[in-house]
């Protein structure tokens, strides 16, 4: 019986690759309750450690006395800073190349920072034994206010720096001073400023947030004695790296080392650096021979691991009278906590922050950015985020805001006569960027037609006029925001991790039968890459995705990768992946000829195999082709069929998006309703547009807890006051507004396949867009700027403050 | 998160749960739904030495309405209550109130008992207590005595309960047909407590507020009856002037702290809207 | 502390043990029981990551003790596909409609919807959103949840929900 003819779009169906909404196949086993993340994990004889810490944000820890705890029934050690001494590991280097404590070394410098480990049998003997440890602080003034950092008379929070006058990143201007980084020209900005019409200046703050997937920070050690072999499963978005960094420490060889990071249950940039936890449990592993489990709580999780933003921004921008900018200049006062433990290319101590000139043509710009550090947690991670681009987004879309107002012009106009022009790309900006590709004024055209832009404002217009008659007591704001992201780090010539370049691979085996295994050196921690990654090879070398399988996290079988964060997943490593089938198929074309019996040249690519230029009825398929290389290669060829591509890419990729927000709010509670939120994204080529959508849900509703309340937020004496769900607000179901999205392509030019990447991008552009529809609801009774969070009560205030409460 | 060792004791009656009560002294407490209990030992801010849970003791549970008063069992669950038609027939604002408590499967476990009884100024079934003018029944190993929801609260978790007596049962005056009721919370998020909570029972005659009570949730040390702010609509209509005195009468008795949910002056100035919103639902509701 | 007896039913199975009464029936569920579904999310009683079926009742195992669950029935998410093992109507509908990513608040999120459904077949946008409130989720931004919960409501009322996953 002959198999039936498929027509050519049956077959392209069947291979489910790029563009097609394909269902994830990740999802057969967490609907079931079978994910497999590290607290699932149970080996024989595992132990569970615990942290005692700090109740003080900045104290010196004069004793800790373990006696009582060791006694308590399961407790079977107390691991202090001197302990780890021992080994050698009671500081660890972080990514930003400042080191910080493991445990307490004489002071504490962050509230719930961690002072001892206790190692039990389980997690409540290893909780009672916590609660034993007696430690006695002598409180020291605690340094909360970052602008008061920097005070001539500003306790020393680093003792161990107090005479290095030198960082990583440069000179040191005070105790409490960790670089200085500056970029552009200052002469010429200051000169355009110089001359400029209109300027306006505005501190601008992003508050201190966290990341918090819903998966805490967890980790198992295991140490084997007798093979002096370690192995770690823990929630690491980038494995490798850790891998990389655990030989460094312990000195224990890196083919020694299995770093495992199984299902992780969100990242949102939280889960890319190395805690105290992680260090902890492989210490005691090594000291008690037996796998050692560590767990977060959530507590510990907001207070203690890697906040977000932080950044407090004195903006400048100068324009001429009839609204075209001239000039762009930010100082940067970036709270850094306790240490310096910013994941960010090592290069690049405000990340990718210079990308503040945003999407408009900036012809010269100036920006300084100061880190320091204060009695808060350490961090500095990129949430949701490409390395510091969310603050750098904030900041030039509220100043954007802020000069429109000034000018009198309409925010949306502003922009549309500042943007960078399409002939334009590819655009080297004034801070150093090369942006490969834009079409800014066919996405904002879009979205403002779609959103009915005209319309909204003559609503507000007319609902602002009801609101000074005292027929209303709410306030209708229109949001705008269009930003630019650059995300893919990274060229290895810019980005680097602790020296390590920031490349990325795949590695793909075609098995005899035509089905195919890939390996990744990203790990996916909610973003669907076994379902997106099999479409990309399935397009490229015409094998279903179904009959592919991604694997992702396990060093000892993965290609070296540099982990999934800053949207870097799709343009390094999906690039990799093309270009590793591209391999494939350019042995499986020499197989086809051969069999075939023509000359290479004279076949073509036809959805899942070759045919004959011509002759389409002589081809054969991609799975012919596989079982021929194994069984019957061409005289001369090797068998197999497989390829590995390392890719570092050639530049960053640049996405956009278009984003409006219609927004109303009760000046008397303060309460704001999110009536409409639209989102344009230009991500270059979708390779599966649900996944996408998903994304830019999922982003929007980051950006919408973050703008309208989510902050870590501490009392003067440094004590947090948001440290669990009830304060630090993620919002349900019933606060969370709906989502209405949309997108143009403009693929990029130097990724093989076009993709740009989108997980960051509506959380880039979205806290904007929220800001600016609260400031733009209050602008018209007088108000420039309103920092957020922007949550009822702080609405409240500014409508107080405006005497609308007499 | 790990709570601190106990022993367990699950009475099947309402004399052994108290005997156990007696027997076992201070370090003694009751669990019921255990929604505000059990985050409290997992945060280590409470370690009970023994646990006296009296989810299995039957008598405890049910709804009745016996001629004019309903008559609540402790540990009927927010579930429960709002699933009872005897009870939210009777006085809507028990379905109102207990909707906007904390989330789905908190409401499942959490019981009226417990709300009532921790003294939490958060907890939003108090403020309705008062408004209903309800009685706690409260029995001990020595028998049983009641105090009025309005007498019932002293302090944060400081309460007319005596050591060794659990609040058995809650009752109150079925509510004349007609009145009109109303409770509004302002929060942040589903699960948070309130920002400023009202609520208004009240019967309207010709138009006019003929009887009022208002309550307030989370605006105080415990939950309070705003009894002067009820005053001031009496024998209106609820004209401008009426709820505005009612507002300012309810923000006197205001003294909330400063939280994340805001500072004190921004939640007695929203407690005062909870309390006109709240007074203009009610009135709206009412027939006569 | 003298460990507690106790008996109850899990996914149909009826189990004992020896507990210490402290014991958190998360923690019995998934280090006792091997049931890794239910997982930890917030441990303060706000997130529904923990959410199990108990008695018909939608419960945060987070807390709640081991032994208040003496003598309950108790289905986690592993209970819930069909008995030949396809998948359940909301399993399927969570996969179709892409309602969700990390995949870390499912089963409680699904164990949330299946009480929902039982007392309200045909639940609106509203109702479902209300409902599915005691439980978080940091990825899916709950609009393909909502669809999810809406093609599942559909499945088991014997109809189709047409709308394609946004």
């Amino acid at each position: 019986m002959n198999a039936p003819v498929l027509t050519r779009e049956q077959r392209e169906a069947k291979l489910e690759g790029m563009g097609c909404k394909r269902k994830r196949v990740e999802d057969i086993r967490f609907t079931q309750g079978k994910g497999n993340y590290v607290d699932d994990l149970k080996l024989p004889g595992m132990l569970f450690g615990d942290f005692v810490r700090s109740p003080y944000a900045h104290a010196r820890v004069k004793k800790i006395d373990g006696s009582k705890a060791e006694k308590v029934p399961g407790v079977l050690a107390v691991i202090t800073a001197e302990t780890l001494k021992t080994v050698n590991l009671a500081w660890m280097p972080t990514l930003a190349g400042d080191v910080q404590m493991v445990l307490a070394d004489g002071k504490v410098l962050f509230q719930n920072q961690e002072v001892a480990f206790v190692v039990a049998v389980d997690r409540y003997a290893a909780a009672d034994g916590v609660e034993a440890v007696e430690v006695e602080y002598e409180d020291l003034p605690a340094l909360i206010d970052p602008f008061k950092a920097l005070a001539p008379d500003a306790p020393l929070l680093r003792e161990d720096l107090k005479d290095k006058m030198t960082g990583a990143h440069g000179p040191r201007k005070h105790h409490n001073h960790i670089f200085e980084w500056s970029m552009g020209d200052k002469d010429l900005t200051d000169a355009a400023f110089a001359k400029a019409e209109v300027t306006t200046k505005d501190i601008i703050s992003y508050h201190r947030t966290h990341p918090t997937p819903l998966e805490t920070c967890q980790c198992v050690a295991s140490f084997d004695k007798i093979k002096g072999e370690l192995t770690v499963w823990g929630t690491f978005q980038a494995p490798h790296v850790i891998r990389t960094v655990a030989s460094l420490l312990s000195k224990i060889p890196e083919h020694k080392i299995h770093v495992i990071a199984p299902d992780i249950g969100g990242g949102f940039g939280n889960k890319v650096g190395a805690y105290p936890g992680y260090i902890c449990a492989i210490v005691a592993s090594i000291v008690t021979g037996k796998p050692v489990k560590w767990v977060e709580d959530r507590i510990e999780n907001l207070t203690a691991t890697s906040f977000a933003r932080d950044y407090h921004m004195t903006t400048e921008i100068a324009a001429t009278r009839d609204g075209k900018v001239t000039g762009l200049r930010v100082h940067v006062l970036a709270d850094h906590g306790g240490f310096d433990a910013c994941a960010d290319p090592s290069k690049w101590p405000a990340g990718f922050f210079n990308i503040v000139t945003g999407s408009y043509d900036f012809p010269v710009a100036h920006l300084v950015v100061d880190g320091i550090y204060t009695n808060k947690a350490p961090g500095g991670v990129a949430y949701r985020c490409s390395f510091r681009v969310t603050e750098a987004a904030y900041c030039i879309e509220r100043a954007m805001d802020i000069m429109a107002q000034k000018l009198g012009m309409d925010p949306a106009e502003f922009r549309l006569k500042n943007f960078i022009k399409r002939e334009q790309f590819p655009y080297h900006s004034a801070l150093g960027w090369e942006y490969d590709s834009g079409d800014y004024h066919t996405a904002m055209n879009k979205a403002m037609e779609a959103i009915n832009y005209k319309g909204l404002r003559a609503e507000q217009a007319a609902k602002r006029e009801a609101f000074k008659r005292g027929e209303t007591r709410e306030i209708m704001g229109i949001g705008v925001t269009f930003f630019t992201e650059i995300v893919g780090a990274g060229p290895s010539r810019n980005c680097d991790i602790l020296g390590v370049a920031m490349f990325d691979s795949c590695e793909i085996r075609v098995h005899p039968t035509g089905a195919a295994i890939a390996r990744m050196g990203t790990k996916s921690q909610g973003q669907g890459h076994e379902t997106t990654y099999a479409q990309i090879i399935a397009t490229e070398i015409g094998i279903a995705a179904d009959n592919i399988m991604v694997e992702e996290g396990n060093t000892d079988t993965a290609p070296y990768g540099l982990g999934t964060y800053g949207s870097r997943s799709t343009p390094v490593a999906g690039a990799a992946i093309a270009m590793a089938a591209r391999k494939i198929k350019a042995k499986a074309q020499m197989i086809a000829a051969y069999m075939l019996e023509v000359h290479e040249d004279d076949l073509e690519w036809d959805i899942d195999g070759f045919r004959v230029k011509g002759l389409p009825e002589k081809s054969k398929s991609m799975t012919e082709i596989a079982w021929a290389a194994y069984n019957k290669p061409p005289p001369g060829l090797e068998p197999g069929l497989e390829a590995v591509s390392y890719y570092d890419p050639p530049n960053m990729t640049y996405p956009f998006g278009a984003y409006f927000c219609a927004m109303d709010i009760d000046v008397d509670t303060g309460v704001y309703k999110v009536r409409r939120f639209y989102a344009l994204d230009d991500c270059g080529t979708r390779i599966n547009p649900m996944i996408i959508e998903g994304q830019v849900h999922g982003g929007l509703t980051e950006a919408f807890a973050i703008a309208m309340g989510q902050e870590i937020r501490y009392d003067e004496m440094g004590n947090v006051l948001t440290g669990s769900f009830m304060d630090f607000f993620v919002p349900t179901a019933v606060e969370t507004p709906n989502w209405e999205t949309d997108f143009t392509v403009t693929p990029s030019p130097h990724h093989p396949i076009g993709a740009k990447g989108v997980g960051e991008s509506p959380n880039v552009g979205g806290v904007p867009c929220f800001s600016n529809a609260v400031n733009d609801a209050f602008s018209f009774l007088g108000t420039k700027h309103i920092q957020m969070p922007h949550d009822y009560w702080r609405n409240w205030v500014v409508a107080e403050g405006l005497g609308l409460h007499k | 998160m790990i709570p601190g060792p106990f022993s367990y004791h699950r009475p099947k009656s309402i004399s052994e749960a108290t005997g156990l009560l007696a027997d076992l002294g201070e370090q003694s407490r009751v669990l019921a739904g255990g929604q505000s209990l059990i985050p409290m030992m997992k945060l280590r801010l409470a370690a009970p030495e023994h646990l006296i849970d009296i989810g299995a003791i039957a008598e405890l549970k049910g709804v009745q309405r016996k001629g004019s008063t309903l008559v609540i069992g402790a540990t009927t669950t927010q579930h429960e209550l709002q699933q009872s038609k005897v009870a939210t027939d009777a006085a809507p604002i028990l379905l109102e109130a207990s909707l906007l408590i904390a989330d789905p499967q908190v409401r499942y476990v959490g019981t009226l008992g417990g709300n009532v009884a921790n003294g939490d100024p958060g907890n939003d079934m108090p403020a309705v207590m008062m408004c209903l003018d309800a009685t706690y029944r409260l029995t001990g190993s020595g028998g049983s005595r009641s105090v009025k929801a309005r007498d019932f609260y002293q302090g944060t978790y400081v309460t007319a309960l005596k050591p060794g007596e659990i609040v058995t049962a809650i009752e109150m005056p079925v509510p004349p047909a007609g009145h009109g009721w109303a409770y509004e919370k302002l929060k942040r998020k589903i699960g948070d407590y309130a920002t400023a909570a009202a609520g208004a029972v009240l019967t309207v005659s010709r138009g006019k507020v003929a009887t009022c009570t208002i309550a307030l949730s989370n605006l105080s040390d415990t939950a309070v009856l705003a009894t002067d702010a009820a005053k001031a609509v009496i024998g209106t209509a609820l004209e401008k002037p009426a709820v505005e005195a009612a507002m300012k009468a309810a923000r006197a008795v205001m003294s909330p702290a400063s939280d994340t949910r805001g500072t004190s002056d921004y939640r007695i100035h929203v407690g005062g809207i909870m309390v006109e919103r709240a007074l203009k639902k009610a009135f709206s509701r009412a027939k006569g | 502390m003298a460990k507690a007896h106790v008996k109850m039913t899990v996914n149909g199975k009826e189990v004992e043990s020896l507990v210490e009464p402290r014991t958190l029936l998360i923690h019995y569920l998934r280090e006792h029981l091997n049931l890794t579904g239910p997982h930890i999310g917030c441990d303060t009683t706000h997130c529904g990551a923990c959410t199990i079926d108990m008695d018909g009742k939608s419960v945060k195992s987070c807390t709640v003790f081991t032994v208040q669950a003496e003598g309950a029935s108790i289905t986690t998410i592993e209970g819930m596909a069909n008995p030949d093992g396809s998948l359940h109507a909301l399993q399927e509908g969570f996969r179709i409609m892409h309602g969700l990513q990390c995949g870390f608040c499912t089963p409680g999120m699904i164990m949330r919807a299946h009480r929902l459904l039982q007392e309200i077949p045909n639940p609106s946008e509203d109702q479902i959103r209300f409902g599915i409130a005691g439980n978080l989720c940091r990825c899916t931004g709950y609009q393909n949840i909502v669809k999810a919960i809406q093609y599942a409501a559909a499945k088991l009322r014997g109809e189709t929900f047409a709308e394609a996953a946004e």
